[in-house]
């Protein structure tokens, strides 16, 4: 009986690993959790600064990887202020000056309306297969769900992040805790999901919060008000003529 | 011989008239002089300064690199082709290797350009030998600029982020060596120097550099491929649009001045003619023709300027030889004004300057005296005995 229990003991672990997914098959999942052809998101912006906070909705379709369209629609001082994201450029509209500006460079690092979210944050390739190698590192609980951490490691070179650790919630495959490092393993930013939501059949996180770790305050959180899948759009949102409608 | 004559009696019988003109015109004098020699200082101080720490003897370009725009910074660098490298292998040439980086001073965070530069190299007037003395962490030397925007000062250690070739972010911490003062902006505002070895492995840009400065009076000039020579007529070709902007604008002031003074000499010829309708009657029932008492009259008016260069030598040469000596004080606000200006300008006055002055103020005094005497070509003998002006 001693034997059968040291055993099984022994085997235990073994039997509930073989269970899980492999690392790759992880990521996978997940990716495949905010994969669509297109999305349109209603969203809030609060960012927590020295001398308060302020809040910033906006309204995005994008679609696909690589096309994106942002409308801003509160404050009164950024309503009105839009972004276009086409493969690498970003071009961003300000009606105040009625101009439209080419953001790429040193001006890609700017904060986004003064949030720990930069222009080159916006640009990442949001799919982990395609970039990273997936190695479990274990499981633990976040928000009292079961997670599995993973390390990312790059795969590729042309790549803002060199690693990523990420908390995976074991039944839903939604990310709810992810650190992004340097090639020097120096931590850069933290992404903590607070409540999340399913719409559609997938997980996506209703809040979280952005933190730049090398800077000080309390990060910016992110509010998903809605979201809608696989939504028809038609080509002119995605054009320069559409910064200036 | 006799009207020159004629012409200093009559300024030295006006008395105090005379001397009020000459003084007044002796400030216009003093002033385009000051100002011409300060702005001669400003270039000359502003360009040796520049040449010194930031240009030398010319720089070669890689093709991408363009200073008036940051968004040509990621691709503008490149290995460093043979004859380059020859000449830097030789110490007549340094490497710089510029990149955009993310400094977070105090828990906020600050664009600034990380540029890579040989510690050992003696081309320009920077304190690289700084970057040396440190082998535990990366050594970077930044200017007093630099220093006030981000708090930092010698021995802080500030966190930096950057992005290798391939667009990866990377951080480390430097450490400040050291806080230059220096009186070239160009190579302060934003910058943090580092030693480019170790700019060239964090960034994995082996042997690579974005610019090559040639060491001062190089002659070398040979075209390389995708590297572009500038010659200091180039790279000084802006600071000169700037300072003859400054200068131009100054100018304002002694224009202003000489006028004024001009006024006054004017006025004076005018009143003078007035006053001496009967002596011109005389004049002319004696034999003197209409275009001599004009002359008189010019000479006697442009004597003012004569009278003025001999003033404002009694006062203005020891005035000007003092601020030459001991030079101009700049506010503190003079560090705004975007070139390599120093704490004091210290003017140049030449012999060039003195006498384009002189005949400048000579040349308009004599025009202005002039302008009055075309009525006396129009004087009737009889009606001027008369003290009639028609």
């Amino acid at each position: 009986m001693k034997y059968t229990n040291i055993t099984l003991l022994l085997i235990l672990p073994a039997l509930l690993f073989s269970q899980a997914p492999s690392a790759q098959e992880i990521i996978k999942r997940v990716d495949k959790n905010i994969l669509s052809d297109s999305k349109i998101v209603v969203s809030k912006m609060i960012i927590h600064g020295r001398r308060g906070q302020r809040t910033v909705e906006a309204k995005s379709w994008q679609r696909n990887i690589d096309q994106s369209f942002t409308e801003y629609l509160a404050p009164a001082r950024e309503k009105g202020t839009k972004m276009l994201k086409l493969g690498d450029k970003l071009w961003t509209y300000s009606p105040a000056t009625d101009r439209i500006i080419l953001i790429s460079g040193h001006m890609l690092r700017q904060s986004v309306m003064g949030s720990d979210l930069s222009y080159e944050d916006m640009m990442e390739d949001p799919f982990l297969q395609n970039m990273y190698e997936a190695k479990i590192a274990g499981s633990d609980t976040v928000s009292d769900r079961p997670v599995w951490i993973l390390d990312l490691k790059a795969k590729i070179k042309e790549i803002a992040y060199d690693a990523r650790k990420i908390w995976v919630d074991q039944e839903r495959f939604i990310i709810l805790k992810e650190n992004l490092y340097a090639k020097s393993g120096t931590l850069l930013k933290q992404i903590t999901l607070g409540e999340v939501m399913q719409v559609e059949g997938r997980w996506i996180p209703k809040t979280a919060l952005y933190k730049d770790a090398l800077k000080e305050g309390t990060g910016t959180e992110l509010i998903i008000d809605s979201i809608s899948f696989n939504e028809n759009i038609p080509d002119t949102i995605f054009s320069k003529a559409s910064l200036r409608k | 011989m006799i009207i020159a004559k004629l012409a200093f009696k009559n300024i030295y019988g006006a008395g105090l008239r005379t001397w009020l003109n000459a003084i007044a015109l002796s400030f216009s004098f003093v002033a385009i002089i000051f100002l011409q020699g300060l702005y001669n200082g400003m270039n000359n101080q502003v360009e040796k300064a520049t040449v010194d720490a930031q240009y030398a003897g010319g720089h070669y370009w890689q093709n991408k690199y363009d200073p008036y725009d940051p968004l040509t910074l990621n691709d503008a660098h490149e290995k460093i082709p043979g004859d380059l490298a020859k000449l830097i292998a030789a110490k007549k040439a340094t490497p710089i290797l510029i990149r955009q980086a993310t400094i977070y001073p105090n828990g906020r965070f600050q664009n600034v350009f990380l540029k890579g530069i040989e510690p050992e190299q003696n081309i320009l007037s920077i304190p690289t030998s700084v970057l040396t003395d440190d082998k535990e962490s990366i050594p970077a030397l930044i200017g007093s600029r630099m220093a006030k925007s981000s708090g930092l000062k010698a021995g802080d250690y500030i966190t930096v982020r950057w992005r290798d070739t391939h667009g990866t972010f990377d951080a480390n911490e430097l450490k400040i060596a050291a806080v230059m003062k220096t009186d070239v902006p160009d190579i302060d505002n934003g910058q943090f120097w580092i030693p480019i070895d170790k700019m060239r492995e964090m960034t994995a840009m082996p042997d690579e550099a974005t610019i090559i400065v040639l060491e001062k009076g190089s002659s070398f000039s040979a075209e390389v491929d995708h590297w572009q020579h500038k010659d200091l007529e180039f790279l000084l070709r802006d600071l000169r649009a700037l300072v003859l902007t400054k200068s131009i604008g100054g100018s304002i002031f002694y224009i202003v001045l000489l006028l004024l003074a001009m006024l006054a000499i004017f006025d004076t010829q005018v009143l003078s003619i007035f006053r001496r309708r009967k002596e011109m009657g005389t004049l002319m029932a004696l034999g003197m023709t209409r275009s001599k008492i004009i002359q008189l009259f010019t000479l006697e008016g442009a004597m003012h300027a004569v009278l003025a260069a001999l003033v404002a030598a009694a006062y203005g040469l020891p005035l000007l030889i003092h601020v030459a000596r001991t030079g101009y004080g700049l506010p503190e606000a003079s560090d705004s004004f975007g070139f390599a200006l120093g704490n004091r300008i210290f003017p140049a006055f030449t012999a060039g300057l003195v006498v384009a002055t002189t005949l400048l103020v000579l040349i308009v005094t004599t025009i202005v005296s002039y302008l009055p005497t075309r009525k006396i070509a129009k004087l009737e003998p009889t009606d001027a005995l008369r003290g009639k002006l028609t």
